[in-house]
């Protein structure tokens, strides 16, 4: 338990380790742990970025989701507007079809009728005439006649 | 584990056990111990017994405590060197990972102890502390087995703990010392004068009162922190010795030894590693203490 030169050895080989050590073995040591801690902090950060990004993606494809819907209904509701539009039109056009096919038939009709009529009143003034021939046994001059017959058959008509 | 020579008495193995080897310059004139007389201008040899290492006095260096001493630094110094040069910001392993613990814990109660700014006090803390708890762990070497076989090969004596001697302990205790006194000069300047002769009682009239008792204090530090570490590990260290001297007691000791044996260095895993913490927390309060004015 003597002190003696020891101490002295001992008190330069502490001055020598802790020299070393603060020279060649602290600052890379810290150096990288502090660079890994950084590495760790920026992926940690990306990380949470991403998460958030993430997050907006949804947010965005939920509003375009949203959106694409509300169009496509008002895409549904014109086209369903636009059949009504054309069953109405299509319904307009056949009754004026009709209407113009009756108006017609009924003109040919009458037209018809009055030919009709017109044939037996000379038909029917022919045979008058014929009767009163008959009956008066007498010619009777047509030619002479004509503006009676056209009258009578013009009452008659 | 039975003492070496079949003739020593329990008292002889514990204080062989507890001899330095010792290398020394012997006086003019002193008739060494197979005769010999010292010739003229001293002589430098190893010492032989006791008798010749106290003649030897200050002019000696204990050749087994250096040597445990600077070999323990030099594999710290290359096991960490080997992690700063490997190291990177990839994930680390095996070694690298747990000399990254270390330094970490070590920056973590520098950081926590002091706040100034010198990047000299967190490399100090982790040679102190590493280096101190490696020679401690010397310790749990059983204690018969380096200086048995060492004598075998014709090494006389053989401490294999530095931190059982209080030169190595002293040693790093004055280095921290005089860290503690250039920083409080090179801090505070004058100070630091002020704080030693204006404290406690801070008036003209008790400035020798005020600078004994400083200075008292002052010169305590690096004495609690050397004897501490020293008295711990002496004592521990005894103790083994002596559990180890039971064995040559008789049969029925064996088990009985040999459980105390593992017990006590169970035990002392946990005061070496908190005698190496200690080490290092009482420097790091100091030379805080050293940075910070009052």
């Amino acid at each position: 338990m003597n002190i003696n030169l020891t101490l002295i050895g001992q008190l330069i080989a502490f001055v020598a380790f802790v020299a070393f050590c603060m020279r060649f073995v602290w600052p890379p040591i810290m150096a990288a742990m502090l660079e890994r801690q950084n590495k760790i902090a920026d992926g940690l950060a990306a990380a949470d970025r991403a998460g958030h990004d993430l997050e907006i993606a949804q947010q965005q494809v939920a509003e375009q989701l949203t959106e694409a819907k509300k169009e496509a209904a008002v895409i549904v509701e014109a086209a369903n507007k636009r059949a009504q539009a054309v069953v109405e039109e299509a319904k307009q056009a056949a009754t004026a079809e009709a209407d113009r096919v009756k108006t017609a038939a009924s003109a040919e009709i009458e037209q018809e009728r009055a030919r009709a009529q017109e044939q037996l009143m000379s038909q029917v003034s022919a045979l008058a005439l014929a009767g009163a021939e008959k009956v008066l046994g007498a010619e009777i001059d047509a030619d002479k006649h004509a503006d009676i017959l056209k009258t009578l058959s013009a009452d008659n008509g | 584990m039975a003492a070496n020579g079949d003739n020593q008495t329990v008292s002889e193995y514990i204080v062989h056990h507890l001899t330095n080897l010792t290398y020394g310059k012997l006086p003019e004139g002193f008739e060494r111990e197979d005769g010999t007389v010292v010739s003229a201008g001293g002589q430098w040899t190893l010492a032989h017994g006791p008798n010749e290492m106290s003649v030897m006095g200050f002019n000696a260096v204990h050749v087994d405590s250096m040597l445990w001493s600077v070999g323990l630094g030099l594999i710290f110094c290359w096991l960490f060197r080997r992690v700063a040069v490997q190291a990177s910001a990839d994930t680390p392993s095996g070694w690298i990972n747990f000399v990254e613990m270390v330094v970490e814990f070590v920056d973590g109660t520098v950081k926590d102890t002091f706040h100034g700014r010198n990047p000299l006090i967190a490399p100090l803390a982790l040679t102190i502390f590493v280096w101190v708890f490696m020679m401690n762990l010397m310790d749990l070497i059983p204690v018969d087995l380096i200086p048995h076989t060492l004598m075998l090969v014709g090494v006389d004596y053989q401490k294999i703990v530095p931190s059982t001697d209080p030169n190595i302990t002293m040693g790093m205790a004055i280095g921290v010392f005089v860290l503690m006194l250039f920083y409080s000069i090179k801090v505070k300047g004058f100070g630091f004068v002020k704080e030693l002769t204006l404290n406690p009682f801070n008036h003209p009239l008790f400035i020798p009162v005020n600078l004994f008792m400083e200075v008292v204090g002052l010169l305590a530090k690096p004495f609690s922190l050397g004897l501490r570490l020293f008295g711990n590990m002496y004592a521990g260290e005894m103790i083994f010795i002596l559990i180890a001297a039971l064995f040559s007691v008789g049969i029925f000791w064996m088990l009985p030894a040999a459980l105390l044996q593992v017990g006590w260095a169970i035990f002392h895993i946990l005061v070496i590693t908190l005698q190496a913490f200690i080490f290092m927390v009482l420097t790091i309060v100091y030379l805080s203490m050293a940075h910070e004015d009052h």
